[in-house]
Protein backbone atom coordinates (compact mmCIF):
# COMPACT_ATOMS: atom_id res chain seq x y z
CA UNK A 1 0.00 0.00 0.00
CA UNK A 2 1.50 3.33 -1.05
CA UNK A 3 2.14 5.20 2.20
CA UNK A 4 2.80 8.77 3.30
CA UNK A 5 4.45 9.30 6.67
CA UNK A 6 4.04 12.70 8.31
CA UNK A 7 6.31 13.61 11.25
CA UNK A 8 6.52 16.73 13.41
CA UNK A 9 9.27 15.55 15.79
CA UNK A 10 9.17 16.45 19.48
CA UNK A 11 7.32 19.73 18.90
CA UNK A 12 3.73 20.38 17.85
CA UNK A 13 2.64 21.48 14.40
CA UNK A 14 -1.19 21.36 14.38
CA UNK A 15 -1.37 23.43 11.22
CA UNK A 16 0.43 20.71 9.28
CA UNK A 17 -1.75 17.92 10.69
CA UNK A 18 -4.85 19.97 9.87
CA UNK A 19 -3.66 20.70 6.32
CA UNK A 20 -2.63 17.14 5.52
CA UNK A 21 -6.00 15.72 6.64
CA UNK A 22 -8.10 18.37 4.88
CA UNK A 23 -10.35 16.93 2.14
CA UNK A 24 -8.47 18.78 -0.67
CA UNK A 25 -5.08 17.48 0.42
CA UNK A 26 -6.34 13.93 0.92
CA UNK A 27 -7.82 14.11 -2.56
CA UNK A 28 -4.47 15.26 -3.95
CA UNK A 29 -2.77 12.33 -2.20
CA UNK A 30 -5.22 9.72 -3.46
CA UNK A 31 -4.86 11.16 -6.97
CA UNK A 32 -1.14 10.35 -6.65
CA UNK A 33 -1.98 6.79 -5.60
CA UNK A 34 -1.28 7.10 -1.88
CA UNK A 35 -3.67 4.96 0.15
CA UNK A 36 -2.26 5.06 3.65
CA UNK A 37 -1.44 8.05 5.86
CA UNK A 38 0.61 7.66 9.06
CA UNK A 39 0.83 10.74 11.30
CA UNK A 40 3.28 11.35 14.12
CA UNK A 41 1.74 14.38 15.82
CA UNK A 42 4.07 15.00 18.80
CA UNK A 43 2.77 17.39 21.42
CA UNK A 44 0.05 18.75 19.14
CA UNK A 45 -3.55 19.09 20.29
CA UNK A 46 -4.84 17.36 17.16
CA UNK A 47 -4.81 13.53 16.97
CA UNK A 48 -7.07 12.65 14.02
CA UNK A 49 -9.27 9.60 14.47
CA UNK A 50 -8.73 6.59 12.21
CA UNK A 51 -12.11 7.06 10.53
CA UNK A 52 -11.82 10.81 9.97
CA UNK A 53 -10.73 10.45 6.34
CA UNK A 54 -12.90 7.99 4.41
CA UNK A 55 -10.62 7.76 1.37
CA UNK A 56 -7.34 6.75 3.04
CA UNK A 57 -6.26 4.40 5.78
CA UNK A 58 -5.25 6.71 8.60
CA UNK A 59 -3.09 6.05 11.66
CA UNK A 60 -2.02 8.71 14.15
CA UNK A 61 0.19 8.58 17.23
CA UNK A 62 2.14 11.04 19.36
CA UNK A 63 5.57 9.51 19.90
CA UNK A 64 7.53 6.32 19.33
CA UNK A 65 11.04 5.45 20.49
CA UNK A 66 12.10 5.22 16.88
CA UNK A 67 10.38 6.40 13.73
CA UNK A 68 12.81 4.40 11.57
CA UNK A 69 10.26 1.71 10.81
CA UNK A 70 7.60 4.21 9.72
CA UNK A 71 10.14 5.91 7.47
CA UNK A 72 11.15 2.55 6.04
CA UNK A 73 7.54 1.68 5.17
CA UNK A 74 6.78 5.07 3.62
CA UNK A 75 7.00 6.02 -0.04
CA UNK A 76 6.87 9.72 0.77
CA UNK A 77 7.90 11.41 4.01
CA UNK A 78 6.43 14.78 4.94
CA UNK A 79 8.36 16.41 7.76
CA UNK A 80 8.66 19.62 9.72
CA UNK A 81 12.18 20.91 9.04
CA UNK A 82 13.78 19.00 11.95
CA UNK A 83 17.34 17.95 11.22
CA UNK A 84 16.94 14.47 12.68
CA UNK A 85 13.94 13.45 10.59
CA UNK A 86 15.42 15.05 7.44
CA UNK A 87 18.68 13.12 7.77
CA UNK A 88 16.93 9.89 8.70
CA UNK A 89 14.51 10.07 5.77
CA UNK A 90 17.14 11.02 3.19
CA UNK A 91 19.51 8.43 4.62
CA UNK A 92 16.81 5.80 4.06
CA UNK A 93 16.56 6.96 0.45
CA UNK A 94 13.00 8.30 0.77
CA UNK A 95 11.40 11.18 -1.11
CA UNK A 96 11.04 14.02 1.34
CA UNK A 97 8.76 17.03 1.41
CA UNK A 98 9.56 19.53 4.16
CA UNK A 99 6.73 21.74 5.35
CA UNK A 100 8.07 24.81 7.06
CA UNK A 101 6.27 26.33 10.01
CA UNK A 102 6.32 30.02 9.01
CA UNK A 103 5.83 30.95 12.66
CA UNK A 104 9.35 29.69 13.39
CA UNK A 105 11.12 31.44 10.53
CA UNK A 106 14.35 32.18 12.39
CA UNK A 107 14.72 28.73 13.87
CA UNK A 108 18.25 27.54 13.01
CA UNK A 109 16.87 24.07 12.29
CA UNK A 110 15.52 25.49 9.03
CA UNK A 111 19.03 26.26 7.77
CA UNK A 112 19.77 22.70 6.83
CA UNK A 113 16.38 22.03 5.25
CA UNK A 114 16.81 25.16 3.09
CA UNK A 115 20.29 24.08 2.01
CA UNK A 116 19.15 20.52 1.22
CA UNK A 117 16.34 22.05 -0.83
CA UNK A 118 18.82 24.21 -2.76
CA UNK A 119 20.87 21.09 -3.42
CA UNK A 120 17.71 19.36 -4.74
CA UNK A 121 17.59 16.66 -2.07
CA UNK A 122 14.10 17.55 -0.87
CA UNK A 123 10.98 19.56 -1.71
CA UNK A 124 10.03 22.53 0.40
CA UNK A 125 6.73 24.30 1.06
CA UNK A 126 4.52 25.86 3.73
CA UNK A 127 1.12 24.72 5.01
CA UNK A 128 -0.71 27.15 2.75
CA UNK A 129 1.03 25.77 -0.37
CA UNK A 130 0.94 22.10 0.67
CA UNK A 131 -1.99 20.98 -1.49
CA UNK A 132 -0.69 22.85 -4.52
CA UNK A 133 2.80 21.40 -4.02
CA UNK A 134 1.44 17.85 -3.81
CA UNK A 135 -0.58 18.37 -7.02
CA UNK A 136 2.34 19.69 -9.02
CA UNK A 137 5.40 18.03 -7.46
CA UNK A 138 7.86 16.04 -9.53
CA UNK A 139 9.78 13.63 -7.30
CA UNK A 140 12.06 12.58 -10.16
CA UNK A 141 13.99 15.87 -9.91
CA UNK A 142 15.27 14.95 -6.45
CA UNK A 143 18.96 14.08 -6.24
CA UNK A 144 20.11 11.09 -4.18
CA UNK A 145 21.62 12.05 -0.83
CA UNK A 146 24.96 10.39 -0.23
CA UNK A 147 25.86 9.53 3.36
CA UNK A 148 28.49 11.62 5.14
CA UNK A 149 32.04 10.25 5.26
CA UNK A 150 33.34 9.93 8.83
CA UNK A 151 36.33 8.06 7.34
CA UNK A 152 37.61 11.38 5.99
CA UNK A 153 37.52 12.79 9.50
CA UNK A 154 39.37 9.75 10.88
CA UNK A 155 42.09 9.96 8.19
CA UNK A 156 42.60 13.66 8.84
CA UNK A 157 42.81 13.19 12.61
CA UNK A 158 45.16 10.18 12.35
CA UNK A 159 47.54 12.26 10.26
CA UNK A 160 47.24 15.38 12.40
CA UNK A 161 47.80 13.54 15.70
CA UNK A 162 50.37 11.09 14.35
CA UNK A 163 48.24 8.02 15.11
CA UNK A 164 49.45 4.88 13.34
CA UNK B 1 49.34 51.86 49.74
CA UNK B 2 52.56 50.55 48.31
CA UNK B 3 51.44 47.05 49.19
CA UNK B 4 48.15 47.53 47.31
CA UNK B 5 49.99 48.86 44.30
CA UNK B 6 52.30 45.89 44.39
CA UNK B 7 49.39 43.49 44.58
CA UNK B 8 47.70 45.11 41.59
CA UNK B 9 50.93 44.84 39.57
CA UNK B 10 51.32 41.21 40.61
CA UNK B 11 47.78 40.32 39.56
CA UNK B 12 48.25 42.20 36.30
CA UNK B 13 51.53 40.38 35.68
CA UNK B 14 49.93 36.98 36.33
CA UNK B 15 47.07 37.83 33.97
CA UNK B 16 49.56 38.84 31.30
CA UNK B 17 51.50 35.59 31.78
CA UNK B 18 48.22 33.70 31.50
CA UNK B 19 47.31 35.40 28.24
CA UNK B 20 50.76 34.83 26.73
CA UNK B 21 50.63 31.21 27.80
CA UNK B 22 47.09 30.85 26.38
CA UNK B 23 48.22 32.33 23.06
CA UNK B 24 51.21 29.99 22.96
CA UNK B 25 49.10 26.90 23.82
CA UNK B 26 46.52 27.66 21.13
CA UNK B 27 49.15 28.51 18.48
CA UNK B 28 51.31 25.43 18.99
CA UNK B 29 48.46 22.91 19.17
CA UNK B 30 48.79 21.75 15.58
CA UNK B 31 52.43 20.70 16.10
CA UNK B 32 51.55 18.42 18.97
CA UNK B 33 51.29 14.74 17.96
CA UNK B 34 50.17 12.62 20.93
CA UNK B 35 49.61 9.61 18.64
CA UNK B 36 53.34 9.21 18.06
CA UNK B 37 53.80 8.08 21.67
CA UNK B 38 51.06 5.43 21.72
CA UNK B 39 47.29 5.24 22.21
CA UNK B 40 45.43 8.54 22.37
CA UNK B 41 43.07 9.05 25.32
CA UNK B 42 39.91 10.81 24.21
CA UNK B 43 37.33 12.71 26.21
CA UNK B 44 34.16 12.57 24.12
CA UNK B 45 31.45 15.10 24.93
CA UNK B 46 28.11 13.62 23.99
CA UNK B 47 25.29 16.14 24.05
CA UNK B 48 21.77 14.90 23.76
CA UNK B 49 19.66 13.56 20.91
CA UNK B 50 21.12 14.63 17.57
CA UNK B 51 24.48 15.63 19.04
CA UNK B 52 25.03 12.13 20.43
CA UNK B 53 24.02 10.51 17.15
CA UNK B 54 26.53 12.68 15.28
CA UNK B 55 29.42 12.16 17.67
CA UNK B 56 28.93 8.37 17.65
CA UNK B 57 29.09 8.43 13.84
CA UNK B 58 32.52 10.05 14.23
CA UNK B 59 33.62 7.62 16.94
CA UNK B 60 32.64 4.70 14.72
CA UNK B 61 35.29 5.70 12.21
CA UNK B 62 38.14 6.10 14.72
CA UNK B 63 40.59 3.23 15.07
CA UNK B 64 41.60 1.37 18.23
CA UNK B 65 44.48 3.87 18.46
CA UNK B 66 42.02 6.12 20.28
CA UNK B 67 41.92 4.38 23.68
CA UNK B 68 40.62 4.80 26.32
CA UNK B 69 37.45 6.71 25.49
CA UNK B 70 35.76 8.69 28.25
CA UNK B 71 32.25 9.83 27.40
CA UNK B 72 30.81 12.82 29.21
CA UNK B 73 27.04 13.20 29.30
CA UNK B 74 24.70 15.67 31.00
CA UNK B 75 23.17 14.26 34.16
CA UNK B 76 19.65 14.88 32.86
CA UNK B 77 20.28 12.76 29.78
CA UNK B 78 19.13 9.12 29.89
CA UNK B 79 18.98 8.38 26.17
CA UNK B 80 22.66 9.01 25.44
CA UNK B 81 24.00 6.48 27.93
CA UNK B 82 22.00 3.74 26.26
CA UNK B 83 23.23 4.77 22.79
CA UNK B 84 26.85 4.91 23.95
CA UNK B 85 26.72 1.52 25.63
CA UNK B 86 25.18 -0.20 22.62
CA UNK B 87 27.72 1.50 20.35
CA UNK B 88 30.68 0.46 22.49
CA UNK B 89 29.48 -3.12 22.84
CA UNK B 90 29.22 -3.41 19.05
CA UNK B 91 32.76 -2.04 18.81
CA UNK B 92 34.01 -4.47 21.45
CA UNK B 93 33.52 -7.38 19.07
CA UNK B 94 36.01 -6.07 16.56
CA UNK B 95 38.75 -5.26 19.06
CA UNK B 96 38.74 -7.03 22.39
CA UNK B 97 40.96 -4.61 24.28
CA UNK B 98 38.84 -1.50 23.83
CA UNK B 99 37.86 0.32 26.99
CA UNK B 100 35.52 3.16 27.81
CA UNK B 101 33.87 4.96 30.70
CA UNK B 102 30.87 7.25 31.12
CA UNK B 103 31.03 10.37 33.31
CA UNK B 104 28.18 12.73 34.21
CA UNK B 105 28.26 16.47 34.77
CA UNK B 106 25.44 19.01 35.26
CA UNK B 107 24.06 20.32 31.99
CA UNK B 108 25.36 23.82 31.34
CA UNK B 109 22.55 25.02 29.13
CA UNK B 110 19.08 23.66 28.56
CA UNK B 111 17.51 24.41 25.18
CA UNK B 112 16.05 27.94 25.16
CA UNK B 113 17.59 28.83 28.52
CA UNK B 114 18.34 32.55 28.85
CA UNK B 115 21.86 33.92 28.39
CA UNK B 116 22.41 35.18 31.92
CA UNK B 117 21.34 31.97 33.60
CA UNK B 118 23.44 30.04 31.02
CA UNK B 119 26.53 31.84 32.31
CA UNK B 120 25.70 30.86 35.89
CA UNK B 121 25.01 27.23 35.11
CA UNK B 122 28.16 27.04 32.95
CA UNK B 123 30.19 28.27 35.93
CA UNK B 124 28.43 25.65 38.02
CA UNK B 125 29.33 22.98 35.46
CA UNK B 126 32.96 24.18 35.51
CA UNK B 127 33.20 23.13 39.13
CA UNK B 128 32.59 19.56 37.99
CA UNK B 129 34.50 19.78 34.72
CA UNK B 130 37.81 20.91 36.24
CA UNK B 131 38.30 17.91 38.58
CA UNK B 132 37.10 15.55 35.86
CA UNK B 133 39.52 16.77 33.20
CA UNK B 134 42.38 17.08 35.71
CA UNK B 135 41.81 13.51 36.81
CA UNK B 136 41.41 11.91 33.36
CA UNK B 137 44.11 13.99 31.63
CA UNK B 138 42.99 13.11 28.11
CA UNK B 139 45.13 13.80 25.04
CA UNK B 140 42.13 15.04 23.09
CA UNK B 141 38.71 16.53 23.85
CA UNK B 142 36.28 15.77 21.03
CA UNK B 143 33.02 17.70 20.96
CA UNK B 144 30.31 18.82 18.58
CA UNK B 145 28.13 21.51 20.02
CA UNK B 146 26.19 20.90 23.22
CA UNK B 147 26.75 23.61 25.85
CA UNK B 148 28.47 21.05 28.07
CA UNK B 149 31.54 21.35 25.79
CA UNK B 150 32.45 24.82 26.96
CA UNK B 151 33.39 24.16 30.62
CA UNK B 152 35.20 20.96 29.60
CA UNK B 153 37.25 22.74 26.94
CA UNK B 154 38.05 25.56 29.37
CA UNK B 155 39.28 22.95 31.85
CA UNK B 156 41.34 21.30 29.09
CA UNK B 157 42.86 24.65 28.18
CA UNK B 158 43.72 25.30 31.81
CA UNK B 159 45.70 22.05 31.98
CA UNK B 160 47.77 23.37 29.09
CA UNK B 161 48.18 26.87 30.50
CA UNK B 162 49.41 25.48 33.81
CA UNK B 163 51.87 23.32 31.87
CA UNK B 164 50.42 20.09 33.29
CA UNK B 165 49.38 18.55 30.00
CA UNK B 166 48.64 19.73 26.48
CA UNK B 167 45.06 18.69 25.64
CA UNK B 168 44.02 19.09 22.01
CA UNK B 169 40.54 20.49 21.45
CA UNK B 170 38.81 19.01 18.41
CA UNK B 171 35.47 20.58 17.56
CA UNK B 172 33.08 19.36 14.88
CA UNK B 173 30.19 21.73 14.18
CA UNK B 174 26.84 20.00 13.86
CA UNK B 175 25.64 19.20 10.34
CA UNK B 176 22.55 21.35 11.13
CA UNK B 177 24.73 24.46 10.93
CA UNK B 178 24.93 25.68 7.35
CA UNK B 179 25.20 29.48 7.50
CA UNK B 180 25.94 30.35 11.12
CA UNK B 181 27.94 28.71 13.90
CA UNK B 182 26.19 27.58 17.08
CA UNK B 183 26.83 29.61 20.22
CA UNK B 184 29.20 26.88 21.43
CA UNK B 185 30.96 26.93 18.06
CA UNK B 186 31.48 30.68 18.24
CA UNK B 187 32.97 30.38 21.73
CA UNK B 188 35.27 27.47 20.86
CA UNK B 189 36.39 28.68 17.41
CA UNK B 190 39.30 30.78 18.75
CA UNK B 191 40.53 28.21 21.28
CA UNK B 192 40.11 24.89 19.46
CA UNK B 193 43.08 23.21 17.75
CA UNK B 194 41.04 21.55 14.99
CA UNK B 195 37.69 23.09 14.07
CA UNK B 196 35.61 21.16 11.53
CA UNK B 197 32.58 22.48 9.64
CA UNK B 198 30.39 20.44 7.32
CA UNK B 199 29.19 23.02 4.81
CA UNK B 200 31.32 25.11 2.47
CA UNK B 201 29.43 28.31 3.32
CA UNK B 202 30.78 28.11 6.88
CA UNK B 203 34.32 27.37 5.68
CA UNK B 204 34.18 30.57 3.61
CA UNK B 205 33.15 32.60 6.67
CA UNK B 206 35.59 30.99 9.11
CA UNK B 207 39.04 30.67 7.50
CA UNK B 208 40.57 28.61 10.32
CA UNK B 209 37.95 25.90 9.95
CA UNK B 210 38.55 22.55 8.24
CA UNK B 211 36.05 21.42 5.62
CA UNK B 212 36.05 17.79 4.45
CA UNK B 213 32.46 17.68 3.20
CA UNK B 214 29.79 16.06 5.30
CA UNK B 215 31.48 13.78 7.85
CA UNK B 216 28.54 12.43 9.85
Amino acid sequence: MKTVFVTVGTTSFDELIESITSPETVQALTALGYERLVLQVGRGSLVPAADSSPHVTLEAYRFKDSIAEDIEQADLVISHAGAGSCLESLGAGKSLLVVVNDKLMNNHQLEMARQLHMDSHLLYCTCSTLTETLRTMDLSVLQPFLPGQPKNFAHFLDKALGVQ
Amino acid sequence: MAFLEGAVYAVGFICLLFIIRLYYIVKTGSNYKPGAKGPVAVLVVAGSGGHTTEILRLMESLSAGYTPRHYVIADTDRMSEEKICSFESSKQNSDSESQFSICRIPRSREVLQSWSSSVLSTLHALRFSLPLVFRLRPDVVLCNGPGTCVPLCVAALLLGILGMKKVLIVYVESICRVQTLSLTGKILYPISDYFFVQWSSLRDKYPKSIFLGRIV
